[in-house]
């Protein structure tokens, strides 16, 4: 069985078609690429999957470990192992790094039926995690993204993702806005996590991600469908030739 | 079937949000309804005052009489019907206290309802509490180690008979019985409250403490409270509220002066949940409450912090007279309504003293339909040169049927003055809201995360123990307000 399985997914957003029958199969131990030009969908695909407000599903299914989102609000889905590294990663003033981590972490537990960090256990944890992502303890200290860089910003999302430990992981654009050196501290977090539990969904416009996380899938979406899929070489076409020639082919 | 049950659980909810809406069966003392010079003069024969006192009183009733409700206050109530209030509500039976366990079990059960049993808190937090019910002080704790250090604690009905010079001297100092409307009422009929004298060079060893309770049906309660702090001194003072849940509203309408003298700071802590109310507006406090301070000597320092949850109507300005040179003033405010609330609360500085310095912090969280207002003066005397005043307001709206609105007043007559006012206004936007969600964060929990952090700098001012509730309330208070 998928972890992760879509089927036929059909969305609307103020009427317009977006997504046009998507199915993906998403096995334990993969990593799927999602390539594709501006609006072809990528991000209302991943804000499908987290449940947000507004991207409720026309027809089609979600299944994650066999058991399928739509009737589950986004934070059950989030509890029980879906994880989406957000592109733009929200500012929320006044709320401390580290405690919101915590209250993320233990709802997750709770739900697993595992016991509750206390506080020291869970700073000592947190900061180990934090460190191998060179998050400073100064970091958690500060309101949760506000003031943040752009590579302050994505460390600390993959940091969320490590502490949670979800079973599906989507990472939206995840190297937007970041430099080489801060693509590779974030790149090398997210293979930390690869695992034959877990499965990673990585959603980006370029090939240079993928330098760093070596997907076993790629998939090309445009205009609502997956026109192509296959392996890393993919990818590696996608940078020769650009979207359109395959778009074209389709 | 579904939508049955969803209503069910619905009011389940609503009815079960104010936690401290029980009524204690107590048998009491209560005074003929309504208000009449006779009721001042049976007050005053009840505590046993002194003549000048009952003259006070009696001064202030007068005064009282030609004045009209204020109506400036961005808040809407039916008028008051002064008659049909019970001006004096006690205990029957009130012991005279010698130890705690003399103390009503009745009342001590409500205590306990209340999560404050008096036994543990003495016992644990250590924690000096005076225990005001309706009209009248039950218990003051920790007086005797207290009186070691020269620390006076005890309800203001025995200041009287105890330390009347004291009171003589002081009450009325700060907020002169005249000042208002409700100050002028308080002052003719307040029954009980706080009594706080600490001598020169003592810092308090413990947070002192009055738990407020209105109990009675139809009763008001005017309490009265009056800290001094002398040179070189120190203390923090706690206060909180609750009241059972009624139909009818009860009118709460208290009066606090504080006093610092050279060197002294007084750091004042308020969590008031008073009953707001159902969520249509039925019933409720008006919380009617003038608050003073004054920074009477050089470098002295009064602290207000306050984080208001309940009450149908808030209508309070806690304040600082800056009249000691170098001397400072504090206001930390967290105002939160919800449903059919309506606060307009704030605060005043007026800067005397050269070298004055103010800080105002206020946010203010609106929910459901209700309206929130900051309403502050900040007032920079001729003498005051060199005079400082900060000033944040912050609004958070939770939906879109709720109201904010931000009224300073700044009147400057210093050119070496220093002045600032910042004001913001926001919304928990559904991106924050997603992003706690995806987190795993339940709507309840994301939405009091988010709203403590907007409450951050001024939660901080609070003591610990004191902030850890506050933060609770905050989170009852606004539950069901989002989704």
């Amino acid at each position: 069985m998928s972890l992760l399985e879509i089927q036929k997914a059909h969305l609307k957003l103020d009427n317009k078609e977006i997504l046009k029958g998507i199915s993906l199969a998403v096995n334990a131990g993969e990593v799927h690429a999602i390539m594709g030009p501006n609006g072809s969908g990528k991000s209302t695909m991943s804000y499908m999957l987290a449940g947000r407000d507004g991207y409720e599903l026309e027809s089609g299914d979600v299944l994650l470990d066999g058991k399928s989102l739509l009737d589950m609000s986004p934070d059950e889905r989030a509890r029980s192992g879906l994880f989406l590294a957000f592109q733009y990663p929200v500012e929320l003033p006044g709320v401390g790094g580290m405690s919101f981590l915590r209250e993320a972490v233990n709802s997750r537990r709770k739900y697993l039926g595992e016991k509750e960090y206390d506080h020291l256990a869970f700073v000592k944890e947190a900061r180990k995690e934090a460190s191998k992502m060179f998050v400073k303890d100064e970091m958690l200290k500060r309101s949760v993204n506000v003031g943040f860089s752009g590579g302050e910003k994505k460390r600390f999302e993959i940091l969320q993702m490590t502490m949670l430990k979800p079973t599906v992981s989507i990472l939206d654009e995840t190297d937007s806005g970041l430099d080489i050196d801060a693509l590779k501290i974030v790149s090398e977090g997210v293979n930390a996590q690869r695992s034959d539990r877990n499965a990673i969904i990585v959603i980006t416009h370029y090939q240079r991600l993928l330098d760093y996380i070596v997907p076993d899938f790629v998939h090309i979406l445009s205009d609502g469908v997956i026109i192509k899929s296959g392996g890393p070489e993919l990818a590696l076409e996608v940078e020769k030739n650009g979207y359109v020639g395959m778009i074209n082919a389709a | 079937m579904a939508a049955t049950q969803e209503t069910i659980e619905q009011v389940k909810e609503v009815a079960s949000t104010y936690k401290y809406g029980f009524v204690t069966e107590l048998e009491s003392e209560k005074a003929p309804l309504g208000l009449s010079e006779d009721i001042v003069r049976f007050i005053s024969k009840k505590k046993n005052e002194p003549e000048w006192l009952l003259e006070w009183r009696l001064k202030a009733y007068k005064k009282w009489l030609s004045m009209k409700e204020p109506n400036w206050a961005m808040v809407n109530y039916p008028k008051i019907d002064f008659q049909s209030i019970y001006f004096y509500s006690a205990p029957k039976n009130k012991p005279k206290l010698n130890s705690l366990d003399e103390v009503d079990p009745e009342l001590l059960k409500t205590y306990e309802k209340l999560g404050i049993p008096i036994k543990e808190q003495e016992m644990l937090a250590g924690v000096a509490v005076d225990y005001v019910f309706d009209s009248v002080s039950v218990a003051t704790t920790f007086r005797e180690k207290l009186a070691k250090e020269g620390i006076i604690f005890c309800p203001i009905s025995e200041a009287v008979q105890d330390y009347p010079d004291l009171v003589k001297k002081y009450i009325g100092s700060v907020i002169p019985i005249s000042d208002n409307y409700y100050a002028a009422l308080n002052s003719a009929v307040f029954t009980d409250g706080s009594f706080v004298y600490i001598p020169k060079g003592v810092k308090c060893p413990m947070e002192l403490s009055t738990y407020f309770r209105i109990n009675e049906q139809n009763s008001g309660q005017f309490e009265r409270t009056l800290i001094i702090v002398e040179d070189d001194s120190y203390v923090s003072y706690l206060e909180g509220c609750t009241a059972p849940q009624r139909d009818e509203n009860q009118l709460h309408a208290a009066v606090v002066e504080l006093v610092a003298m050279d060197n002294a700071q007084i750091k004042y802590s308020t969590v008031q949940n008073w009953y707001p109310g159902d969520e249509n507006g039925k019933g409720g406090i008006y919380n009617f409450v003038t608050k003073r301070g004054n920074c009477l000597g050089k470098n002295s320092k009064i602290s207000w912090t306050q984080v208001e949850t309940g009450s149908a109507i808030t209508w309070k300005y806690p304040s600082c007279i800056l009249k000691g040179d170098n001397s400072v003033g504090e206001f930390y405010s967290v105002a939160v309504a919800n449903n059919a609330q309506q606060a307009d609360t704030g605060t005043k500085m007026i800067h005397i003293g050269k070298n004055t310095k103010s800080t105002i912090i206020s946010k203010g969280i609106s929910a459901g339909k209700a309206q929130n207002t900051y309403r502050g003066q900040v007032q920079i005397q001729k003498s005051a040169k060199g005079a400082r005043n900060f000033t944040q307001c912050d609004s958070l709206l939770i939906g879109d049927k709720c109201g904010a609105h931000t009224i300073p007043y700044i009147n400057q007559h210093t050119p070496t003055a220093r002045v600032e006012h910042e004001a913001t206004t926001s919304k928990i936007s559904e991106d924050q809201l997603f992003y706690c969600l995806q987190r795993g964060l339940d709507t309840e929990q994301a939405t009091s995360l988010i709203v403590n952090g907007f409450c951050k700098e001024v939660m901080k001012e609070l003591p610990m123990e004191f902030a850890v509730e506050a933060q609770k309330l905050i989170g009852i208070s606004l539950e069901g307000s989002v989704g």
